[in-house]
């Protein structure tokens, strides 16, 4: 009998995922470097607040910055050593933050700020959300928004549905993929921990068809608890939070509202993990998973890297480069952050390092607007990327905010799709940063 | 024939008749215009730059004459031309400073590092992709957004940044809020000697990035007079208050050349930007 096919989002691209470079690496892990910089404020929200002094001696797993307010997450040193600089250092934006040099002693001893709990199937729902919010979690899938902050649904909002995303929908990337093959016991224990806090019991875990062996893995593992696996149909961007509650549920998130509207919660396989190795390990996020590749590395790969690991050194774990890289990305090609320096250092939601070579990146001029209408039947947000696009070239942003641009999710599939090369998705940006900034001055 | 005739005399009667009614009109509907407000506006640049914060050269001498505004509001006069409106609409004019814009940044292609850009030509949609091209993320992109909104041809982007020419800029002010980066300011169009960088990093942080940065080793602090030069962390900047004189470029001698003379910045192959 032919498994019931899950719903599909209208619109969306599909790219040539270039996953076959990595899919079949396993995980390897990054030995312990001299100096990781960490850098503070990884989260969206208040960034954390530096507690440790020049010359304080850090244990692996110990508190260097804390959460500043409720929308913030902890941060854990990586490894056990001393607190030589506070220095600035750019982040994946370009923009200079402040961030604490680690210099390894290399005992890599642990000092976690807690204990593992012993059985999270009694333990108390508000315990285990404690626990995330202790360990630091964001989602690792790219927003790095806190995680204990999407598990406390304001009063009133009836959640039913949990949502784990393993579909990995950004071309090149593994990383999610290879934590579902290798530790497919973790993402459901994880996922169980989740359903527990939020007190649901109807759990999916959405993954695209080109990863049909984790699809395959995980039912099998699944089997008895109750969680189904749904094996979505491979269009970018399928693993966008609003696209995959659709895929999943055949809900219509409202626009400009959030998930928990329609009564469900999204997390990334990664944070699903992390929160396994928090509550039954007692292990804070001080490591993740990133994919290594592109056409200029030398051995591409999937690597456990601790967070702060400087780009530069990930390159030279992974053989270097064997033609000079015409891009270097911070996360996925299509949403992911394009670099000025490999002084960038690695951060809870860096999922991969992508040195594009020159054949990789071909670079166009852009033209006018032909009036297609690719873009519009593209874009899975409903909008007309074109008409925004013309109305921010002559800085009519009212007209923008008219045709909701607001709602664009920047997934960048307009961009991909525009025969004149237009640069769609960076006048959508423009529009909402300058919508943004009117606002707040409206306000002051 | 005789209907051409017919026609020609309808025409003629009809013309005639519109005629008086359209001097009647005239008569009835006339407007003194107000000779002042011509005469002032014949005082005024004409430039409609908007500087004044009135639409117009015209709006703005209908706020003078109603007492709304006053002379100085408009940044484009020259004091001799000041004197001519003040005596015109009887009022006294104070002698107002002449304010010029500045770009604070001196990191040119010469000196900053950069990285290929090639999205949208423009500061503000530049600044959102790795806070733009440049190495340094409080440099200038050289874009050409406040070259663009300049009315004035002021604003040259050389090299990779926008350039002030002092002569040209008549102080509007229009180029200080496109820029995405906050580094256009208003200063005194005597003051000549300014610090061009605006990075608060640390002086080994900013070297990196850009040659031509300040990296705050207060040697103009040092070879000033007392409040002349203002030192902010690791970045000095001229105090326009009491601004120090152009001799003190020579007297410091800058090591990263940061401290300049904006008259010098300006000329097409400024002698210190060649390189050695």
């Amino acid at each position: 009998m032919k498994r019931k096919e899950f719903l599909f989002f209208q619109g969306g691209i599909h790219p040539n995922d270039c996953k076959d470079r990595t899919r079949l690496e396993s995980i390897q892990v990054a030995p312990l470097l001299d100096k990781y910089t960490v850098i503070v404020g990884q989260n969206i929200g208040a960034p954390s607040k530096c507690i440790v002094k020049l010359g304080d001696d850090v244990k692996k797993g110990q508190i260097i910055a804390e959460a500043a307010g409720f929308v913030s997450a902890q941060l854990h040193s990586p490894t056990s050593g001393t607190v030589k600089r506070i220095v600035t250092c750019p982040n994946a934006m370009g923009a200079f933050v402040p961030a604490i040099e680690i210099v390894a002693d290399g005992n890599d001893e642990w000092g976690s700020p807690f204990e593992p709990i012993d059985d999270w199937k009694t333990a108390a729902p508000a315990e285990l959300k404690q626990r995330v919010a202790d360990a630091g979690i964001v989602g690792m899938g790219g927003a790095a928004f806190p995680t204990h902050v999407k598990l406390s649904p304001p009063e009133g909002a009836k959640i039913d549905t949990l949502i784990i995303n393993g579909a990995e929908c950004e071309p090149y990337l593994t990383a999610d993929h290879r934590i579902m093959l290798e530790t497919p016991e973790k993402v459901i224990e994880g996922a169980a921990i989740l359903g527990r806090i939020l007190g649901v019991s109807k759990i999916f875990i959405g993954i695209e068809n080109n990863k049909k062996n984790a699809i395959k893995l995980l039912r099998f593992k699944a089997l008895g608890t109750g969680i189904k696996i749904g094996g979505l149909q491979v269009q970018y961007p399928q693993g966008a939070e609003k696209q995959l509650i659709y895929s999943l549920t055949g809900r219509k998130v409202p626009v400009g509202g959030l998930p928990l509207e329609v009564g469900c919660v999204m997390q990334n396989v990664a944070s699903t993990v992390a929160i396994v190795d928090a509550v039954v390990h007692g292990r804070p996020l001080i490591e993740r998973i990133t994919t290594v590749t592109g056409k200029s590395v030398v051995n591409p790969g999937n690597w456990r890297f601790k967070i702060g690991t400087p780009v530069a050194k990930a390159i030279e774990l992974c053989g270097g480069v064997s033609e000079a890289p015409r891009k270097v990305i911070l996360g996925g090609p299509m949403m992911g952050f394009a670099q000025k320096t490999l002084d960038v250092t690695l951060t809870k939601n860096s999922s991969g390092i992508l040195l594009l070579s020159e054949k990789e990146t071909e670079q166009y001029g852009s033209d006018p607007c032909i009036h297609c209408g690719r873009c519009v039947r593209t874009c899975p947000m409903n909008l007309l990327p074109s008409s925004i696009s013309l109305a921010v070239e002559s800085e009519r942003f009212d007209v923008a905010e008219k045709q909701h641009v607001a709602a664009c999710i920047e997934c960048g599939a307009c961009s991909y799709a525009c025969p004149a090369h237009r640069p769609l998705t960076q006048h959508c940006r423009r529009a909402k940063t300058a919508l943004a900034a009117q606002k707040k001055a409206l306000l002051k | 024939m005789g209907i051409v005739i017919l026609a020609f005399i309808i025409a003629l009667v009809v013309g005639v008749v519109l005629a008086l009614i359209i001097g009647a009109a005239a008569k009835a509907f006339a407007v003194e215009p107000d000779l002042r407000k011509e005469a002032l506006e014949e005082l005024l640049p004409g430039a409609n730059c908007g500087g004044c914060g009135f639409p117009g050269c015209g709006e703005f001498a209908k706020a003078l004459l109603s007492a709304e505004s006053s002379p100085e509001c408009c940044p484009v006069c020259q004091p001799d031309s000041l004197k001519k409106i003040g005596e015109f609409l009887g009022v006294s004019v104070e002698g107002k400073e002449r304010k010029v814009a500045l770009v604070r940044c001196g990191g040119h292609n010469g000196v900053a590092i950069s990285t290929p850009y090639n999205g949208v030509n423009d500061c503000a949609s530049a600044s959102l992709v790795a806070a733009g091209g440049k190495g340094c993320e409080y440099g200038c992109l050289g874009l050409a957004s406040c070259s663009r909104a300049c009315a004035f041809d002021a604003i040259e982007i050389r090299n990779g940044i926008a350039i002030v020419h002092p002569d040209r800029c008549i102080g509007c002010g229009h180029c200080v809020d496109v820029c995405p980066k906050n580094l256009i300011c208003m200063v005194p169009a005597s003051v000549d000697v300014h610090v061009y960088c605006n990075s608060p990093e640390k002086g080994v942080t900013k070297m990196k990035l850009c040659k031509a940065s300040c990296i705050g080793c207060k040697k103009c602090v040092k070879a000033s007079d007392e409040d002349q030069m203002i030192s902010e962390g690791f970045l000095v900047r001229t105090n326009y208050s009491t601004p120090p004189n152009t001799d003190l470029i020579a007297a410091t001698g800058c090591p990263t050349k940061a401290l300049k003379l904006a008259s010098i910045h300006a000329l097409p192959e400024a002698p210190e930007e060649v390189e050695p």
